[in-house]
């Protein structure tokens, strides 16, 4: 895939793009009152940390390698896209779940209203 | 991998003339206009595919169901009397055997009345059908229909990416879309429950499905389909020098190619797994409220489907462009009488390739034509058990198979390997056998109740059971 | 920012109007505009059907970063699976009516766009501006393949992957007893 090297766009590109979505995301989770509509902005900022993290691999010097096999890349960048899709799909399944309990328990959903807790 | 044991080599591409003059013009095109022409090639062909698998379905359907089906459209009459007319058909009837029935069909659907529902959401409603068609032909991108050898390489698969099986589950996943989102838009109880259980059956079936291809991938070493297809010229179980390694006919292999199938049938919602589309249960389920042009598309996506996840099973279990698996160069140098031969039908073998996948595609609808008629409809949770509970534990236990075979082979040579997957078969047979008792018994355990037969003339003595 | 990029950070390259900055534009500008979207609209499936397109264009956009098998896997477990997560929950629980909740546009949102703007300026300021001149990719180009990202998570990274497998168990087990009723 020689070619794909020159599909890039510079780096800080990437990282604005990333710096944006999170920053909706951010706007997102603060302000609306759907607890669906909240875990779906958590997880616009999951991924803008995910572009985030593979444009730094991609962009970075790379450590010395321990074995010659190893690509000559700083792949804790996509290890690290890996662990954080694995995070988000349970966090999302566990989440979604403890939603659908609450709605069948109280026939609502507004984060509002979830004050059972408050001191 | 050495030159002389594959049985598809291209000897025919490098001797014709016509061949080289092909490559020539091919290779110093655009790399854009070559995307192009092999994106047409395969687009088109299965665009004029559609109408034909339609009407195979419903000849054979109706053969199976000892009735005749559709042989009457288009039967021309010639006049009797017309001058334009050559002689010897003049009154006699030729019979087209009803090729043009799925033409019929297109034109009624396209002039039905097409019928809007009031309150839905117009425009998740419109769009829903496009990107339930987009997937059946994004499928294709990574299938390769020909060997990637001479021209055919350069005209095969669309995009011969590192990630060759994995764009084919993605692109199968985002066929759920379309379901949901139909139903979803149709404002109707119905087509809203079709679409959701639909949905759910695609995603269970996508596990299973995905198991058996990781499978593959495992024994491959590679995700690219077409070093799949390089993986199946090798000799026969590792062993036999003269027979191609088609994948289906391994074991473990077998195991798998059986998975992958049940899972197809699952994918593109087709009888047995049609529940969310039957008639009698859910109305049409999630395509309810659409009519005319929106459901042939419905309609269209799903053969397409049907056709290209044939495809996607020839490449992956049936050895994919290759006639027979039989290696002809090997043979050609092992008896020397039958060298001319063995180079002849390798050359025949490559040129002839593309109709050898179709035929293996029709072969893959065939099934899928063949299920529709023999089993009846699972139920819903049946199907659902039958997804996670029988076919999720195969595929994975025949995953972890795979692998012990690998590492085995690997440290113990052939045979160490073929011992050690013995040794699992029988142990993991000897396991589920002991669980099947163990349901036996607990079942067995359950109080049976005593039935009296009471005479009516005889008076009563108590209470009757 | 200079220790982590020692001697690595290349000349820097004039920016180019071309084929690959116009790809990247519209890819962004379809991943910014859904962004917004996911935010913005009220009805909560017009927002998951916004963020499905941004995981779609946040895929394209890795395929141009060269990691090509993290982008399918973005489509297969984000689009694919979590997304249809969402829309499930959505449909069954008949939240997708716009009325069903109504968002107040008080001065929560103000204060929110407020903190989310100093956020981007505080990111942009500290890390994006002092990696302007990083011009040139790094890594091998096979960085993005299938072996390499293997061999990383079965070698260097192989206790978090075992970690991350153990999370996804007590994912399925405890969202299988959330769903449950009791019988």
């Amino acid at each position: 895939m020689g070619e794909v090297r020159s599909l890039m766009a510079p780096l800080w590109m990437y990282l604005a793009l990333g710096a944006f979505l999170f920053a909706t995301g951010v706007v997102g989770v603060v302000s609306r009152r759907n607890p669906i509509v909240i875990f779906m902005c958590i997880e616009l900022m999951l991924n803008s940390v995910n572009l985030t993290f593979l444009s730094l691999a991609r962009f970075a010097p790379w450590l010395p390698v321990a074995h010659e096999l190893e690509p000559k890349a700083w792949m804790g960048g996509p290890a690290a896209v890996i662990f954080v899709m694995a995070v988000a799909a349970a966090e999302v399944a566990v989440g979604l779940g403890i939603i659908m309990a609450i709605f069948r328990l109280r026939d609502e959903v507004d984060v509002d209203e979830m004050n059972l807790l408050r001191g | 991998m050495p030159d002389s044991q594959a049985g598809i080599r291209p000897a025919g591409a490098r001797s014709g003339k016509v061949a080289a003059g092909m490559m020539d013009f091919l290779q110093q095109l655009h790399p854009a206009w070559l995307a192009l022409i092999r994106v047409l090639l395969f687009v088109v062909p299965l665009l004029l595919v559609v109408p034909g698998l339609i009407w195979w379905e419903r000849r054979l359907l109706a053969w199976m169901q000892d009735r005749i089906g559709p042989n009457r459209v288009a039967t021309i009459t010639w006049p009797k009397d017309a001058r334009w007319v050559p002689p010897f058909l003049r009154g006699k009837k030729t019979r087209l055997f009803g090729l043009l029935q799925p033409i019929a069909d297109g034109i009624k659907l396209f002039l039905k009345e097409d019928i809007t529902p009031a309150a839905i959401d117009r425009a998740v409603y419109f769009v829903a059908p496009a990107i339930a068609l987009f997937p059946a032909f994004a499928l294709g991108g990574t299938l390769p229909w020909a060997p990637p050898e001479g021209v055919y390489g350069l005209l095969t698969p669309i995009a011969d990416v590192n990630i060759g099986v994995l764009y084919l589950m993605a692109v199968s996943s985002l066929g759920a879309y379309g379901i949901i989102l139909s139903g979803y838009a149709s404002n109707n109880k119905y087509s809203l429950l079709g679409g959701l259980r639909a949905s759910a059956q695609l995603i269970s079936y996508e596990l299973a499905m995905g198991m058996s291809i990781a499978a593959v991938v495992l024994a491959t070493g590679s995700l690219k389909m077409t070093d799949m297809i390089k993986a199946q010229t090798e000799p026969l179980w590792g062993v036999a020098p003269l027979f191609d390694n088609w994948n289906v006919l391994t074991p473990m292999g077998f195991v798998a190619a059986v998975v992958f199938l049940i899972c197809m049938v699952a994918e593109t919602n087709r009888a047995p797994f049609d529940l969310p589309e039957a008639e009698n249960e859910l109305i049409a389920g999630y395509h309810t409220e659409y009519s005319s042009m929106k459901f042939a598309s419905f309609f269209m996506g799903e053969y397409a489907a049907m056709f290209v996840f044939s495809g996607v099973f020839a490449t992956l279990f049936l050895g994919g462009p290759n006639m027979v698996p039989v290696d002809w160069v090997a043979l050609g140098q092992t008896v020397p009488a039958l060298e001319g031969f063995g180079r002849h039908m390798a050359s025949v073998n490559y040129w002839a390739s593309p109709l050898t996948f179709v035929g293996k595609c029709a072969f893959g609808i065939t099934l899928f034509i063949w299920m529709r008629a023999t089993l009846p409809r699972l139920r819903y949770d049946q199907l659902m058990a039958l997804g996670w509970r029988s076919l999720l534990p195969l595929a994975v236990a025949n995953f972890l198979i795979v692998a012990l075979y690998l590492l085995c082979t690997d440290l113990y040579g052939a045979g160490g390997g073929w011992i050690a997957v013995g040794a699992a078969f029988a142990l993991l047979a000897a396991f589920f056998a002991s669980l099947a008792r163990a349901g036996r018994g607990r079942r067995e355990a359950l109080p049976r109740r005593e039935i009296r037969l009471v005479d009516p003339a005889k008076p009563k003595e108590g209470a009757a059971l | 920012m200079e220790g982590i990029w020692g001697a690595g950070v290349a000349q820097l390259a004039p920016t180019q109007v071309g084929g690959p900055m116009l790809l990247f534009a519209v890819l962004a500008a379809v991943a910014v505009a859904s962004g917004v979207g996911v935010v913005a609209f009220n009805s909560p499936v017009r927002s998951a059907l916004c963020l499905i397109a941004n995981f779609l264009s946040l895929a394209l956009l890795y395929f141009t970063l060269g990691a090509e098998m993290l982008g399918i896997i973005q489509v297969v477990v984000y689009t694919g699976a979590i997304m249809v997560l969402f829309l499930f929950v959505l449909m069954l629980l008949n939240l997708a009516a716009p009325g069903a909740l109504r968002e107040s546009r008080d001065l929560r949102r103000l204060g929110a766009g407020a903190l989310a703007a100093a956020l981007f300026v505080l990111v942009v300021v500290q890390a994006v501006l002092p990696l302007q001149e990083a011009a040139s990719p790094q890594a091998a180009d096979y960085y993005g393949t299938p072996m390499a990202l293997g061999r990383a998570l079965f070698t260097e990274y192989v206790w978090p992957f075992e970690l991350a497998s153990v999370l996804l168990l007590v994912g399925i087990v405890g969202s299988i007893l959330l769903a449950k009723r009791r019988v």
